[in-house]
């Protein structure tokens, strides 16, 4: 990285010049979704693409989000690399059908005939008192379904190398942003890098307690690992970037160094990537573990309107903190 | 019920809407004759099949509507994607699936179309632009209105050329009321997509007759109009009426690249499926329809041009034994190896995920590239 030329942008640049770069490669790719175009996107991530790509590959559909999901599907069994943008995962739930029944499916049910290259996109997890019917972490309810593949990044770095392999890959692949890290800055370099899905990052190493984390959820376990260095508590920090496929092996060897593991998920607990992560971890690291998988994940309750409610429902850096001490016997 | 509650009959079209119409040639006619027959032929031995338990899951036979595929399929080009719904043998074989690869993928056996992964209400056929096959109802439509999408970006977006494919997308009244039909209609309408959507009005979703769940059930054309394009009604029960009329509906879609929307009047002879004891009509009604056979009608029709009763039972030999090797060709098809349990979840092998392939039919062999590509001419760094 040291050799190029680094900028510092922010985590929705990063998105739209990926978008932006596989357009110009590839011109099957085109973008849709609800005020992508005209408006620049509700949250500006498709700012100016419609000025440089033109109302053929930039599109402003109808809120009808069944529609225009299963319209997109139907384009890539027939070639095209759809990126579809959901302004929110949360309104996603009313193109369930296309999204999890016909996509992930396709390939297996053609009997390998007809593939899905699809990028599902949008923001994802609670944005700040929308209450709970637009505040979906949908992790725990989609990566349940084989054929699809998951990628939630952290930052612009990775956001634009992951989003790039999203729209090269031939499987529909869902990429969960977060309103509340679309303006983080990070370095980007100016040259072209793509990261491979299946590979977590090492956020910040340690010897004590491993965290296991996705997406927004690192910042918060960095937080609370910073705190945690106070008492002495060393921790290291995994960000997944994938949940499907789960880099198993970058879990399994950290916690067998640390021998202790907390799991940070926004989802809901019950059936979620962290249960995943702790099935796999009791699995693997039976005989390193001093003690059980320790879980941090939103309150098993819809997410509350209230600030001070909802802010005790999503994980945050105090309820990881004492994860951490409960899971080394520090409580 | 009453014969009198059922308002779909192909007999209540207007005989003005019927035009006269060209001959169609000798040949060609008695060639859908036989496509018809196949059909018939096919369906009859799956009843058969599935009540020997050789056949699982649902069986939703095409008896009685075997006009409207094959007037529809003769009413596009080969390169014109068509999409539909569960019922869907019908589709699979008037576009030219080989009945062998039909049968055992009924059967779930290796040689059928999906590897016996999709199973009857399944059917896929990339060599001859068949896009399923779906099993749940109205999910196809906006899968249709995709593929009309894809063909007109890719010949004016990708190519700088003019649109030039109509995709056919079917389904049946029952799928009038879910929310992806209107989504769907909306969206050919908005984007312009030259799509024909045509639903195949039978009169029944399953066992609810279309005056109890459908507003407007006795005039479903007319909700066209609400999506600003044409709404055509045709009648599904004469194959030569069908392709006369769909042929009109798919010239015009495609030369002005809009979508249009068919109220195929047709009748299911048999029940929704194999397990429907058809309580909801009456006899009298069945027999009414019944009388209309669309192979009757054609064969009338090509009798009054010379057609011999030999010839007729030439085509039934044909079919017949076309059918039986078909059957014959499933049952000793291989039941899928239980490698192929993890094989197409995923383009790639990962985990336990063992990549990707084609089935007989194609030809076999690893899916090692984009098999989806469609081919660019702008060049792909």
């Amino acid at each position: 990285m040291s050799a190029t030329t680094m900028r510092v942008i922010e985590f929705r640049d990063a998105v739209r010049e990926a978008m932006s770069e596989e357009m110009r490669r590839d011109p099957r790719v085109m973008l849709l979704g609800e005020e992508v175009a005209q408006y620049n996107g509700a949250y500006k991530v498709s700012k100016g693409m419609l000025d440089e790509f033109g109302p053929r590959r930039v599109i402003d559909t109808p809120i009808s989000e069944s529609g225009f999901a299963g319209m997109a599907i139907g384009a890539a069994m027939m070639g095209l690399r759809p990126i579809v943008e959901f302004m929110s995962w949360s309104f996603s739930l009313v193109a369930a059908d296309p999204i999890l029944n016909n996509a992930p499916k396709m390939l297996y049910m053609s009997g390998g005939q007809f593939g899905c290259p699809i990028v599902f996109r949008g923001n994802n997890g609670a944005g700040g008192q929308l209450g709970s019917t637009h505040s979906w972490s949908v992790e725990g309810l989609f990566s349940n379904v084989p054929g699809m593949k998951m990628v939630i990044p952290s930052n612009p770095y990775d956001a634009k190398g992951l989003m790039k392999t999203a729209i090269r890959d031939d499987d529909p692949v869902f990429f969960l942003e977060s309103e509340r890290v679309l303006s983080i800055r990070g370095e980007v370099p100016e040259t072209e890098y793509l990261i491979p899905f299946g590979q977590a990052r090492v956020a910040r190493a340690g010897t004590d307690c491993t965290i296991v984390s996705f997406g927004r959820l690192v910042h918060l376990s960095m937080e609370a690992a910073d705190a945690l260095a106070l008492e002495g508590i060393s921790c290291e920090i995994l960000d997944m970037r994938t949940i499907r496929p789960l880099d198993a092996g970058a879990i399994v060897r950290s916690v067998k160094r640390t021998g202790a593991c907390v799991v940070v998920d926004q989802s809901w607990s019950f059936g979620s990537p962290g249960s995943e992560v702790a099935a796999l971890v009791h699995r693997e690291c039976f005989d390193d573990l001093d003690n059980h998988v320790h879980r941090v994940h939103s309150a098993d309750v819809p997410a509350p309107y209230a600030y001070d409610l909802e802010q005790e429902y999503l994980p945050n850096a105090r309820r990881i903190c004492e994860a951490v001490r409960a899971c080394l016997y520090r409580a | 019920m009453a014969t009198s509650e059922v308002s779909n009959k192909a007999s209540q079209i207007p005989a003005a809407s019927k035009q006269t119409r060209p001959e169609i040639a000798f040949e060609t006619a008695k060639g859908w004759l036989r496509e018809m027959m196949l059909i018939r032929e096919f369906e009859l031995r799956c009843m058969q099949a599935y009540q020997d338990k050789k056949i699982g899951g649902f069986c939703h036979v095409y008896i009685g509507q075997e006009a409207v595929a094959v007037g529809c399929v003769a009413a596009v080009e080969a390169r014109d994607p068509i999409v539909t719904a569960y019922r869907d043998h019908g589709h699979a074989l008037a576009r030219g699936m080989d009945p062998k690869h039909c049968m055992a993928e009924m059967f779930g056996r290796i040689g059928g179309c999906a590897k016996g992964k999709g199973g009857s209400m399944h059917m896929f056929d990339r060599a001859n632009n068949l896009f399923g096959g779906h099993g749940i109802v109205g999910a196809q439509i906006p899968l249709g209105v995709g593929l009309a999408f894809a063909t007109k970006y890719e010949d004016e977006v990708i190519n700088a050329g003019k649109s030039d494919r109509v995709t056919l997308t079917f389904l049946g009244d029952g799928a009038l009321n879910q929310g992806s039909f209107h989504e769907a209609m909306n969206l050919a309408g908005i984007f312009d997509l030259p799509v024909v959507i045509i639903c195949e009005n039978n009169g029944y979703s399953m066992g609810t007759a279309i005056s109890r769940g459908t507003t407007l059930g006795h005039a479903i054309s007319e909700k066209a109009a609400a999506y600003g394009m044409d709404g055509v009604v045709i009648d599904g029960m004469d194959v030569i009426e069908t392709y006369w009329a769909m042929k009109e509906v798919v010239d015009k879609a495609r030369a002005l690249s809009r979508p249009a929307f068919v109220d195929m009047r047709c009748y299911r002879f048999k029940g929704h499926s194999m397990s429907d004891p058809r309580k909801y009509r009456t006899r009298e009604e069945e027999e009414h329809y019944e009388r209309g056979d669309p192979i009757s009608i054609l064969k009338v029709h090509l009798e009054a041009r010379g057609l011999s009763e030999d010839d007729f039972k030439a085509i039934q030999r044909d079919v017949r034994t076309v059918v039986k090797s078909a059957v014959e060709w499933a049952e000793n098809s291989p039941i899928p190896p239980m490698s192929d349990l993890y094989r197409d979840v995923y383009r790639e092998r990962w985990g336990p995920y063992t990549g990707s392939s084609q089935p007989e039919m194609l030809g076999g062999g690893e899916n090692t590239c984009d098999f989806n590509a469609i081919d660019p001419k702008a060049d792909l760094l």
